[in-house]
């Protein structure tokens, strides 16, 4: 009985404990009613979107990933514009532009009246500050008194990768609307460059204000303006009432960017209602979002490659070319793209994606057939891969847009290739050491899984970057042609896109004729949205851009 | 007392300088290279060779640790290779997360752990105490992972009563003084947003406490039933002294030592377990922080995060050490 009494006191405590908490939280309840009521008449529309991680940080000349571009791409803009779902490039903040007949010369002809958001108005000063702060040499000239501009923190690294201190002599401000970058070279790619988040135009005063704090206070000219940013939780932006172009958005009043790292709790928050666009969830949640009538599923084939390469600084993969081939009708790859894209993809015939201009059509793409591989592995001197030995065969550790699970890929791989007689043993390392050991071609190495992710939809960036081995020994695919690298030259030498067009699909069928690599996929993107989520296109570049986008 | 706990911060400077080393070490031993992780496919020698001039890591590794000495000194923790961010600033912002998640776990884990506990020991052999010696069993051996999900699927998801991720809704607007949000709502007066701080960390504390509550009530449990068979536990008895005073103000506090270092220890285990926590709940704090930054070899973050870690962890044992002394007067402190 005695017991009885002390317990009973005991749990008087802890319940008289939870009233006080309960009454504090609900005298805040009251209050908070009120609050909420406010707050509705004042904030008409948030669009939540969640996704994967935080934002490393929001100067676009710095930044290389996708979920600081993402943020990046509401705030600024850049001299041209891509369509809104595709490459092609349309007037930005440049109205038109002029190249000079040796394709040498650009003259871009700026919007007059735009203004950053904190007031700085735009013009080419701001342009030469912008993308002239990148160079190495800093070959520039204001119209105005213009800016000191600051050292570079760090190399500038889409600048660098894009080579475009090898490219861009000079940038000269000629009047207050009219910008001309001079070329040292003839680059075709050049003007799809210029609309990459990293030549994104920004407010040179805000700059100047704290050079070392900008990454974190970002002003630009785009339909909304940056708040506030809880590091690792969310970043605000709010929408730019004063924006320049009247004929459409930006609609939403605000707009919360939530890192959510787990795919499945993001998921859950959009079933919720709590968040209304979920990047990347789990291939399995797709399912389920397809019989959730509250929700949509905005999809986009990305504008990427997963494939498989040779060790082409060693025999017999250098020159044995029934070799090559025997290897590319001996994988199923639709089984690959089915069971472990689990439907996100589309199978690759030629290593670009089928959105590009230069895609070649004509391409037949390797089948998957094992006798035909057979044939080819005993007309390459391997019958029934007698004589090959244990070959390695180099799979990814980590998850990339364009390559869901290597090791998976890798298994399947090398479960097709033990059908036609070739034992293939998978080694993987850790992501920063497979790219470096990759990058050395060694002898340990037979075949490698890689892949790409465009930055500008030409054709270029693709087909030049990965295989030209002769360009460059930074080339991922070290296959040495002349003749491919001379199409390749051509092509950056020519600025007529029809030529242009031509010229890749001609190193298309060299690809298919010489088996240099093995396409193996593109990857779909697929992010599930509330059903009241309208005009939200995916952008094959990864981009979000919410200009346009409304709450119905 | 005051000597002793002087004494036992300065001790941490070589405690500190042994961290750092070691972990120096670690890093530079495990393959893997920044540089090339931030560039990715696209990197080339000559951007991997600029990047990491910019970043010193192409000088020798004892000039590496040295300049990290000497910034140490001057309180700089330096600059985060990812962010580019002070890695203090990042701190600042995560840290108090990660304290007030722990904390609020390790209060829910006392709290239900030591009445547990000591009914589980006054019962001994009852219903009670067979049904919460399981539940602590199985508390012990849930993984995080999936009990997170559990619960966000049963109260948010079904019942709608819980916020399921982060730490304050998207609608609440609160000025941050210490990061520490229960505590910035209550300064600035903002109902609202303590209500919505507190609803939010309920799961993630509750998820975090299940293992320390399960360790502390089995420890309370064991602890008390020795003390429960001591002869002054019976003379109280015999005095005429209620149940009450008995088992709390006699038992209790003799059973509490254990208990205590027990506690401190979990308080290491709960930082580690806020590592799968913070993910799932999508909990700005450094657990994550800490897993990407190996997983990207942000070495600097590495650097600085274990540092204050085991700042932290050493001055809790210095506090289990201090609390000692006020449970029991007999342990002084020397």
């Amino acid at each position: 009985m005695k017991k009885g009494k002390f317990l009973f006191k005991f749990w008087l405590v802890g319940l008289a404990t939870a009233l006080v908490i309960f009454g504090i939280t609900s005298c805040g309840e009251k209050k908070e009613e009120a609050k909420v009521e406010e707050a509705k008449v004042i904030e008409k529309t948030t669009l939540v979107f969640g996704r994967g991680g935080d934002s490393v940080g929001l100067d676009p000349a710095y930044e290389t990933d996708g979920n600081s571009f993402m943020v990046c791409d509401n705030i600024y803009e850049a001299l041209v514009f891509y369509a809104d779902e595709s490459t092609a490039l349309e007037p930005g903040l440049a109205e038109s532009w002029d190249i000079s007949p040796d394709g040498k010369t650009y003259t871009f002809h700026l919007r007059k009246g735009v203004k950053f958001h904190d007031g700085t108005p735009f013009n080419a000063d701001a342009v030469v500050f912008s993308i002239g702060r990148m160079m190495k040499e800093r070959n520039v000239k204001f119209v105005g008194k213009g800016w000191e501009i600051p050292a570079q923190e760090r190399p500038p690294e889409y600048w660098v990768s894009m080579e475009m201190d090898k490219t861009v002599g000079s940038i000269e401000a000629v009047d207050e609307n009219t910008v001309v970058f001079k070329l040292k070279r003839v680059e075709a790619p050049f003007m799809a460059n210029m609309g990459m988040d990293f030549a994104d135009i920004i407010s040179p005063t805000a700059f100047m204000k704290n050079p070392k704090e900008f990454l974190r206070n970002p002003v630009g000219t785009g339909p909304f303006k940056f708040v506030k940013w809880v590091t690792a939780d969310r970043i605000i932006l709010e929408k730019n009432e004063n924006y320049w172009d009247k004929s459409g958005g930006p609609y939403l009043d605000k707009v919360v960017f939530r890192s959510i790292p787990e795919n499945s709790v993001r998921f859950l928050e959009l079933k919720t209602g709590n968040i209304h666009i979920c990047q990347f969830p789990n291939p399995a949640d797709i399912e389920l979002a397809k019989k959730d009538s509250n929700l949509i599923l905005p999809t986009q084939p990305g504008m990427n490659i997963g494939y498989l390469s040779f060790n082409h600084t060693k025999e017999p993969w250098k020159s044995n070319l029934n070799l090559r081939k025997a290897i590319a009708h001996a994988i199923d790859r639709k089984a690959i793209v089915d069971n472990i894209y689990q439907g996100m993809g589309q199978t690759a015939k030629n290593p670009i994606p089928p959105t590009m201009w230069g895609y070649n059509q004509n391409v037949p793409g390797f089948k998957y057939d094992p006798e035909l591989a057979k044939k080819f592995l005993s007309d390459a001197g391997y019958p029934d891969g007698k004589g090959l030995g244990e070959i390695t065969l180099w799979s990814m550790p980590v998850p990339r847009p364009y390559n869901p699970d290597g090791r998976k890929i890798g298994e399947a791989m090398s479960a097709d290739l033990a059908k036609v007689g070739i034992k293939a043993k998978i080694v993987t390392f850790e992501w920063g050491t497979y790219l470096k050991r990759q990058r050395e071609q060694p002898e340990d190495m037979d075949l490698f899984q890689l892949g790409w992710t465009g930055d500008n939809g030409d054709p270029d960036n693709f087909l030049a970057v990965l295989f030209d081995g002769l360009a460059s020994s930074s080339i991922r695919t070290q296959w040495h042609n002349e003749k491919y690298h001379e199409l390749m030259v051509n092509g950056r030498q020519t600025v007529d896109q029809a030529k242009r067009t031509k010229i890749y699909e001609e190193a298309l069928q060299l690809i298919y004729d010489e088996c240099p690599v093995i396409s193996i996929a593109h990857s779909t993107v697929i992010w599930p949205s509330l059903k009241n989520v309208t005009n939200f296109k995916l952008h094959p570049t990864g981009s979000v851009r919410l200009k346009n986008v409304s709450l119905k | 007392m005051l000597a002793y706990i002087s004494r036992r911060i300065l001790i941490l400077i070589p405690t500190l300088l042994g961290v750092s080393i070691i972990v120096f070490v670690m890093l530079h031993i495990t393959p893997g290279d920044p540089a090339e992780l931030l560039l990715g496919e696209r990197a080339t020698e000559e951007a991997l060779f600029e990047l990491r001039e910019h970043l010193g890591l192409n000088e020798p590794l004892y000039v590496q640790y040295g300049m990290f000495l000497k910034r140490l000194m001057k309180g700089d923790l330096g600059v985060t290779i990812w962010t580019r961010q002070k890695v203090w600033t990042e701190i600042k912002h995560r840290f108090p997360a990660t304290i007030e998640l722990t904390l609020a776990a390790l209060c829910i884990a006392c709290f239900f752990g030591i009445i547990f506990g000591i009914i589980s020991a006054t019962k001994q052999y009852s219903v009670f105490d067979y049904v919460s010696m399981i539940g602590a069993l199985a508390g012990v051996s849930m993984p995080i992972f999936w009990l997170g999900l559990i619960f966000m699927l049963i109260f948010s998801l079904n019942l709608g009563w819980l916020p399921i991720s982060g730490r304050l809704s998207v609608d609440i607007d609160l000025e941050v003084i210490t990061n520490f949000y229960i505590l910035d709502a209550v300064l600035t007066r903002n109902w609202a947003a303590l209500k919505d701080a507190v609803w939010h960390i309920i799961m993630p504390a509750v998820t975090l406490s299940t293992i320390p509550m399960a360790i502390v009530a089995r420890m309370t449990r064991s602890a008390m039933l020795e003390v429960l068979r001591q002869d002054y536990i019976k003379t109280a008895k015999a005095k005429g002294l209620s149940n009450f005073t008995v088992t709390f103000k006699h038992a209790l506090r003799n059973a509490l030592i254990p208990v205590v270092t027990t506690v401190g220890l979990q308080f290491g285990v709960a930082l580690g377990g806020a590592i799968l926590t913070e993910t799932i709940f999508a909990w700005p704090g450094v657990g994550k922080w800490m897993y990407d930054a190996v997983m990207q070899r942000d070495y600097m973050v590495i650097q600085g995060g274990t540092l204050i870690i085991a700042a932290v962890f050493v001055v809790i044992n210095l506090c289990v050490d201090v609390l000692y002394a006020v449970i029991n007067p007999r342990i002084s402190v020397q």
